[in-house]
């Protein structure tokens, strides 16, 4: 019998219910698999259990790697790869590569015309038979065909673990109370120097390695709930506190036990209070927004004006939480989530630019999108409900900016997150004073206008049907 | 020829050199001048053939609204090539020295896509995109006359999709959402609450 590796389709569609039935017959609790990593391809194999050693079908192991031709005649069971030739034998410890004997350490198995080896027989068969570099790392069943590992270094940036990786990476994320795991079932993460990293800071403490059944984790260990977001085209991983927590010293609010399998850690919108307004600091992080001047990025300015009207809201006695109060990347998602999930009265998102005077207030421009599916709402038009709510904060806000004699002009725009947001939402874009862009650093206008946008915030608060 | 003639004479082809070197200066300068502004004008050539009147919708900075602007353009028979044009002479006004809305030099549409019943899909160059400047209101602005332009001047269009590059962008330059469809009516109100503001 000759089968060819273009035609291989139902062998491998055979050996997976062997193995399928191998297992189920084993009745083991959790599957237990082999990650293979190579430049051509990653992928991961099921592992059957025979006589209390782990087996995985050779065939499969070597087949996405390149030409690979088998003959099966008997009890004997020839592979080809390239031009390099391996026989093996039924229950025999030994196969025959290239002319020699390769100690297998246990019998090979040959079910229904498929054929198994011993786990760790790899680490003799693959570098002659693929004629290169292969590590095998028997205990956490990983298997590294050239140099194809991918390494990180980790460490603390402001109050953010940022991991840089070699290549892009794409981990699934779990939450749990204390913990954040990054999940690596395909990517040939490497083990760093010592697998517990440890950090001096407050709200991350360590980042443990660890892998096992073909897969990597990495629990990074925090004191406040954690997320993940990831930048530079997967190469980095920023660990920072959810922004949920980064207000959370100004109340008492408990976290209720974060759910698993969340990209994004949840808010805990149960336990948490129910803010009037939430404030959103625009771009952060990498993502710098406009330059305003020399060495003076719109981050920074947005973040100063969303200080400042914090600060004057809460003096109105108007309970009030930061989105971000940091340099922190976060996601336009990641900002409507966090503002959905307080259920504010009002949100209203903090711009700045060189462009014109004065303050530009924006409701949403809202796009043509899909429609509600019974309680699931459009997410590009989560807003349309909430739209006149959101004219009339905008209008209160524009006339009280008029009335501290600042230039204010109300406007649509299509800027995201405000057509995400589930309750009144307004933009605010503040330009400078005078022609020059200094003015939009100075922290005297920046409380200024803070506080006449304050002031019409604390307005709507007894005008009837407006940001309720 | 005596000796005063003969001065006369040097003094005239002094006089002449002076003049032929001044006008030579010169008009090396406005050499200068007219090949910066030929690159600044457009990266791609105009199409030939007869010429129509069309109305470009302006980006203004300093108004921070649209206002149009009567061209004369050459326009091909073929709607998808028209739109091409259309957006191509709008560039090349924001191109020109003293523009009221300031594009990066090399800005250019790729194509332009007439797709479904009233939609168009508008394709720039990376050059306009990466290089325009952040800020809502003048991004808003530069969309809202793109799609505007294109939907005053070929009747029909209904929804504009801007990619860049051939490829779907998240935003213009870190405001401008360009993941949606604009509907034009949506740009019509935008443009009445701009100039109602001003």
């Amino acid at each position: 019998m000759i089968v060819s590796s273009p035609k291989n389709f139902l062998v491998r569609v055979s050996a997976a219910l062997v193995l399928l039935v191998s297992l189920s017959a084993a009745g083991s609790p959790e599957e237990k698999q082999i990650s293979v990593y190579s430049t051509v391809a990653n992928y991961s194999l099921p592992v059957l259990q025979q006589n209390g050693h782990d087996y995985v079908g050779f065939f499969e192991v070597i087949d996405p790697l390149g030409k690979v031709n088998l003959k099966i005649d008997g009890n004997h069971w020839n592979i080809r790869y390239n031009d390099v030739e391996c026989d093996f034998k039924k229950g025999s410890e030994t196969a025959r590569l290239q002319g020699q004997n390769v100690h297998l350490g246990s019998n090979f198995v040959l079910q229904n015309n498929h054929g198994f080896v011993p786990v760790n027989s790899l680490s003799a068969l693959l570098p002659k038979l693929l004629g290169g570099p292969v590590t095998v790392n028997e205990a956490a069943r990983r298997v590294f065909i050239g140099n194809v590992g991918i390494h990180f270094t980790a460490q603390i940036r402001n109050t953010a673990l940022v991991m840089d990786f070699t290549s892009g990476v794409n981990p699934s994320i779990s939450t749990e109370p204390g913990k954040l795991k990054l999940i690596f079932a395909h990517e040939p993460v490497e083990a760093p120097s010592t697998p517990t990293l440890t950090f001096s800071s407050q709200q991350i403490a360590s980042a443990t390695f660890s892998e096992n059944n073909g897969a990597v984790e990495i629990a990074i260990a925090g004191s406040v709930p954690l997320f993940a977001s990831f930048s530079n085209n997967g190469k980095t991983i920023t660990i920072q506190a959810a922004p949920q927590q980064q207000v959370s010293n100004k109340r008492t609010a408990t976290q209720s036990p974060a759910s698993n399998n969340a990209q994004v850690l949840p808010f805990a919108p149960q336990s948490a209070p129910r803010y009037f307004a939430i404030i959103d600091a625009a771009h952060g992080g990498t993502e710098t927004g406009a330059t305003l001047g020399n060495q003076l990025f719109e981050k920074d300015v947005t973040l100063a004006i969303a200080r400042h009207l914090r600060d004057e809201l809460m003096v109105r006695n108007v309970s009030v939480m930061l989105v971000r109060d940091g340099d922190d990347l976060l996601t336009t998602d990641q900002r409507a989530s966090a503002a959905n999930q307080q259920h504010p009265a009002i949100y209203i998102c903090i711009h700045a630019s060189t462009e014109g005077r004065g303050v530009r207030v924006y409701t949403a421009l809202m796009a043509s999108g899909g429609t509600n599916q019974g309680p699931f709402l459009d997410w590009q038009t989560a807003q349309s409900p909430f739209l006149s709510s959101s004219q009339q904060a905008a209008a209160t806000i524009a006339a009280e900016l008029q009335k501290s004699h600042v230039s204010a002009r109300q406007l649509t725009a299509a800027l995201r997150p405000l057509n995400n947001i589930l309750a009144a939402a307004v933009g605010v874009e503040v330009a400078p004073p005078t022609s020059s862009p200094d003015g939009l650093a100075s922290p005297a206008y920046q409380q200024f206008i803070a506080g006449a946008i304050a002031n019409g915030i604390t307005d709507l608060r007894y005008q009837p049907g407006a940001a309720q | 020829m005596n000796s005063r003639q003969l001065i006369i004479a040097v003094v005239l082809l002094f006089v002449a050199s002076l003049g032929m070197g001044f006008y030579a200066w010169h008009m090396r300068k406005n050499a200068k001048a007219n090949a910066s502004a030929t690159y600044a004008a457009s990266v791609t050539p105009p199409a030939s053939g007869p010429t129509e009147q069309a109305t470009l919708f302006v980006a203004d900075d300093s108004a921070g609204s649209l206002r149009t602007q009567q061209a004369t353009i050459s326009l091909p028979e073929d709607r998808q090539e028209r739109a091409e044009e259309l957006i191509r002479a709008l560039l090349n006004t924001y191109l020109e020295k003293n523009s009221p809305h300031i594009i990066a030099p090399g800005s250019d549409v790729r194509e332009v896509f007439l797709v479904d019943p009233g939609v168009a899909v508008i394709d720039m160059n990376s050059v306009f995109a990466d290089n325009h400047r952040s800020g809502i209101l003048v991004e808003d602005l530069t969309v809202a006359s793109l799609v505007e332009t294109l939907a005053q001047n070929l009747p029909g269009i209904q929804r504009v999709k801007i990619l860049v590059n051939g490829k779907e962008r998240d935003t213009l330059a870190g405001h401008a959402d360009l993941s949606i469809f604009y509907d034009v009516s949506s740009i019509n109100q935008m443009m009445s609450q701009m100039a109602a503001s001003q």
